[in-house]
């Protein structure tokens, strides 16, 4: 078997990296900070968390480089969709 | 001596059995609960073969209603709802699965050389799906159509068409999860489940295009998925995303539907340049000219191709900047395809040609495929584009691609591997002579549609100024002509399954591996693993290949 | 061919009873299973994605809409609910280990604490939806006879009130999405552990349980995501 198996201490520190990701993310919510600060402290929060949850519940940390493959296109082409489709509506009003 | 010859030498094959997947197990249980690849694809087949019919019939009535300028035959809404079922049937129930789902599904584990695919019973529910898909889509048919253009844009199909949209759009839905689990079976069983020695490029490039066409189903059909979830809920609901009246804007769906919707013609076409590849080197007998180029050409289609999307909102109120992009990179996407067939057109040159009729059908599609392609360049161009958007030229253009590309090349496929599928050979006169019918019945039908679009004939139109009726008569006459050439095959391809001329297990001398295993093969195709020590296509070892021109000696 | 390498049937170990007969061993099927659930997972990221965009294009157009709307939900179901997904990923990751080191107990302990924390979370939702249904903001005629109605949403700057019901338009689409995604997890992993309490699964096979927590796992990254952009949007305009 070439699985590696992850200690439970391991999967204990990520959990409670993921309630204090909440916590904080929660407070962050709360305060008022200039610009589009807001969102980008939101959506960085989301981004660390869901990465320990992929890399560490999901044990991609462990797994083959085809699945890291997988997973990055699967977001590039997200990036796709969302580039092209507001290339159009970010330009709209240049004309 | 070539490596394949080696191989064969010391290769004594098992005396081939009586039993194959055919007549390994009897009853309909058998059939309706197999996980065998090969049975599958053959309830593809049929099902496949059905809804072409259907599919075929509403062209019919399109192409018989648009003999005459005045709208004689049938009523406006009920020409809207013809030519919109035409479309969803042709597209999401034929084009889109015809090739993976069938030749794809039978071919690709012996290919590779294993015993299936990686999910035999994933494979099965596919099927299922797929019917279930079906099924709900003929409901909507029945019980009253649809007639919002296979496009089913908003807000009339979310607002004020009176049809069945959402039981169409559900069963579009449905479907879209069989494309889904075709394209992941096939993806997982490429990179896990090749024979020993068959490395990625000793791959046949028919399994680089299927793979590449399963990377397009994988990410671009759940967008379309979503698409038409939503579309369904905003007509349930009175308002939606959508809907101007909450801030919505309709463009949005275009830019949802067309995500998937451009791809998805490669999903149709990709599959089809596979066989291309496969037809052409094998009836050449010559090693395919650039394998590197051509499978990356494959990959690249498949990237490139979620690329172009906006070319299809061109006079849709899109900005004009995001216009710009799309349109480069529309000519940018033609690049690979034109790669392919120049490639095919030099394996062509000094090869050792047979004019059978999978070849007859190669042939015809690098031609019918090369117009479709050019003329899609004047649709890149934005300032052409304007002119001929939403004209009978747009509908060539696609035409010459799905039905001389796609279209041809199945059949092309079909005849070739026909004695592998039944262990019968189909009568090879009447299969050149069918293919000959369908090539001009097909330019027939098309021709005059370009130029049709370019003199200003809209699509969706079934009404039209007195002088367009000259090339409408020519491209319904043209229609009954490819009809009867597509009705032949039918008729002598069931025949030949009880009279056919029995096939051996190597019908062409190919050295495929495909083709050392019996017609039709035994239920887990090999008797062995085979394990692979020649290249791909391996008519003639590297050093014995011909070079010409200055580099000739160069070459030791 | 060269040589032969096996026959059928003929040489081979003796192979677990799990172990296909398509499959040369249970390292290949095992792989192919993990790799299957991640293509699958690609297609419902874009399967999401095609929503997110959806939300991120009119959340540009119409922020303060957005924000009064949000407000409007309920910030402490919104944390709980993330909390009990969160710590219900721990206990499917604690399943899959159990499976990997041949616990059964455990396995079945982790797999039943996590279907019912996949219950709670459902049950907060429904809760959540009821008291949108009491309040009219149930979008359009979705429920007919009952249209919406954003009386009681509080605007904040120059939020328009057509701009709101889009908003929870939204909110409906992906967070009921996101709940028919909970609601297959729950069912699969209710399969996954009768299979598991019959000791159906052992260090050399647990496929089926790695790839349920995948799946699961998924499940709560969309949450992820979805409690920060539709729960707090425009708590900062209030305090």
């Amino acid at each position: 078997m070439s699985e590696h198996i992850v200690s439970v201490k391991i999967y204990i520190t990520i959990f409670l990296a993921l309630m204090a990701g909440t916590a904080l993310t929660v407070w962050a919510g709360l305060q008022d900070f200039p610009g589009p600060l807001n969102v980008v402290i939101a959506l960085t929060i989301a981004v660390i968390k869901a990465t320990l949850v992929v890399l560490y519940f999901m044990h991609v940390r462990y797994s083959a480089r085809l699945i890291w493959v997988i997973l990055a296109s699967a977001l590039f082409w997200m990036g796709i969709l969302f580039a092209l489709t507001f290339s159009d509506y970010w330009t709209r009003d240049w004309l | 001596m070539r490596e394949f010859e080696k191989a064969m030498e010391t290769f004594v094959p098992p005396p081939p059995s009586r039993i194959n997947y055919l007549n390994a197990q009897y009853g309909l249980k058998s059939w309706l609960l197999t996980k065998d690849h090969k049975r599958i694809a053959l309830l593809y087949l049929g099902a496949i073969s059905f809804f072409f019919f259907i599919g075929g019939l509403y062209a019919m009535f399109i192409r018989l209603e648009l003999l005459t300028p005045q709208a004689d035959l049938l009523q406006s809404t009920t020409y809207n709802k013809v030519f919109t079922q035409h479309g969803i049937i042709m597209v999401f129930f034929f084009l889109i699965p015809s090739i993976p789902a069938t030749l794809g599904n039978f071919l690709i584990p012996m290919m590779i050389g294993a015993k299936d695919l990686a999910f035999p019973r994933i494979n099965l529910l596919s099927w299922y799906i797929y019917m279930l898909g079906g099924l709900v889509t003929i409901y909507a048919l029945l019980a009253g159509g649809i007639d919002t253009g296979w496009t089913f844009y908003t807000p009339f199909s979310t607002t004020f068409s009176n049809s069945y949209v959402i039981a169409a759009g559900l069963g579009i839905f449905i479907n879209g999860f069989s494309s889904i689990l075709t394209g992941l079976n096939f993806i997982v069983t490429i990179h896990t489940m090749r024979a020993p020695g068959m490395t990625w490029f000793r791959l046949p490039l028919f399994i680089w295009a299927h793979y590449a066409t399963s990377l397009i189903m994988i990410l671009g059909t759940p967008v379309i998925a979503i698409t038409v979830l939503l579309l369904a809920f905003e007509r349930l609901a009175h308002v939606g995303i959508f809907d101007p009246a909450v801030g919505g804007d309709p463009v949005l769906f275009q830019h949802l539907f067309w995500f998937y919707s451009h791809p998805a013609v490669y999903i149709m076409v990709l599959p089809g340049m596979g066989v291309i590849s496969e037809l052409i080197a094998n009836f050449s007998r010559k090693n395919i000219f650039g394998y590197g180029f051509v499978a990356f050409s494959s990959l690249a289609i498949a990237v490139f191709g979620f690329l172009v999307w906006g070319h299809h909102l061109f006079v849709a109120s899109q900005s004009v900047y995001a216009g710009m992009i799309f349109s480069f990179l529309s000519f940018a996407v033609a690049i690979p395809s034109a790669i392919k067939v120049f490639n095919w057109t030099a394996t062509l040159y000094k090869a050792s040609i047979s004019y059978d009729t999978p070849m007859l059908y190669a042939l015809g599609f690098i031609g019918l495929f090369t117009i479709g392609g050019m003329t899609g360049l004047f649709l890149a161009a934005l300032a052409t584009d304007v002119h001929l958007s939403d004209t009978y030229f747009v509908v060539a253009h696609f035409h010459y691609i799905m039905v001389g590309g796609t279209l041809l090349a199945y059949l092309g496929g079909l005849h070739y591997w026909w004695p592998k599928m039944s262990g019968r050979m189909y009568p090879e006169g009447w299969g050149r002579f069918s293919a000959l019918v369908v090539f001009i019945g097909f330019n027939l039908t098309f021709l005059p549609q370009f130029i049709l679009g370019y003199m200003g004939m809209p699509r969706r139109y079934h009404v039209y100024p007195d002088e367009f009726q000259v090339l409408h008569v020519l491209s319904s006459a043209g229609a009954s002509i490819l009809g009867v050439g597509l009705l032949i095959p039918l008729v002598y391809l069931i025949w030949s399954m009880r009279y056919g001329k029995v096939a051996e297990g190597n019908p062409w001398h190919l050295p495929g591996l495909e083709w050392r295993t019996q017609s039709p093969p035994i239920t887990e195709n090999f008797d062995f693993t085979p394990v692979v020590t020649w290249e791909a296509y391996e008519f003639a070892p590297p050093e014995e290949t011909e070079v010409v021109g200055k580099f000739a000696e160069e070459r030791v | 061919m060269a040589e032969t390498v096996e026959h059928l049937g003929v040489g081979h170990e003796a192979s677990h009873p799990a172990l296909q007969h398509h499959f040369e061993n249970m390292e290949q099927q095992r792989e192919a299973g993990n790799i299957g659930m991640w293509v699958f997972l690609v297609t419902e990221i874009m399967f999401f994605g095609g929503m997110f965009l959806a939300y991120t294009l009119y959340r540009s157009k119409f922020p303060m809409a957005f924000a009064s709307a949000s407000n409007h939900l309920s910030l402490p179901m919104g944390a709980v609910n993330t909390v009990v997904l969160i710590l219900s990923s721990f206990t499917m990751a604690l399943a899959v280990y159990s499976a990997q080191i041949g616990k059964r107990r455990n396995q079945v302990v982790c797999l039943i604490l996590t279907i019912v924390l996949g219950l709670t979370f459902l049950g907060i939702k429904a809760v959540e939806y009821h008291e949108k249904y009491v309040d009219h903001l149930i979008p359009g005629q979705l429920i007919p006879g009952h249209p919406f109605k954003p009386d009681k949403v509080h605007l904040l700057g120059d939020a328009a009130k057509e701009n709101v019901e889009m908003f929870y338009w939204i909110y409906f689409a992906m967070t009921g999405m996101h709940a028919v995604h909970m609601i297959i997890g729950v069912g699969l992993l209710s399969v996954i552990l009768f299979f598991a309490a019959r000791g159906r699964y052992d260090p050399e096979y647990h496929s089926p349980v790695e790839i349920s927590g995948l799946y699961w796992h998924f499940v709560d990254i969309v949450w992820i995501f979805l409690f920060p952009l539709l729960y707090l949007l425009g708590r900062h305009f209030e305090h």
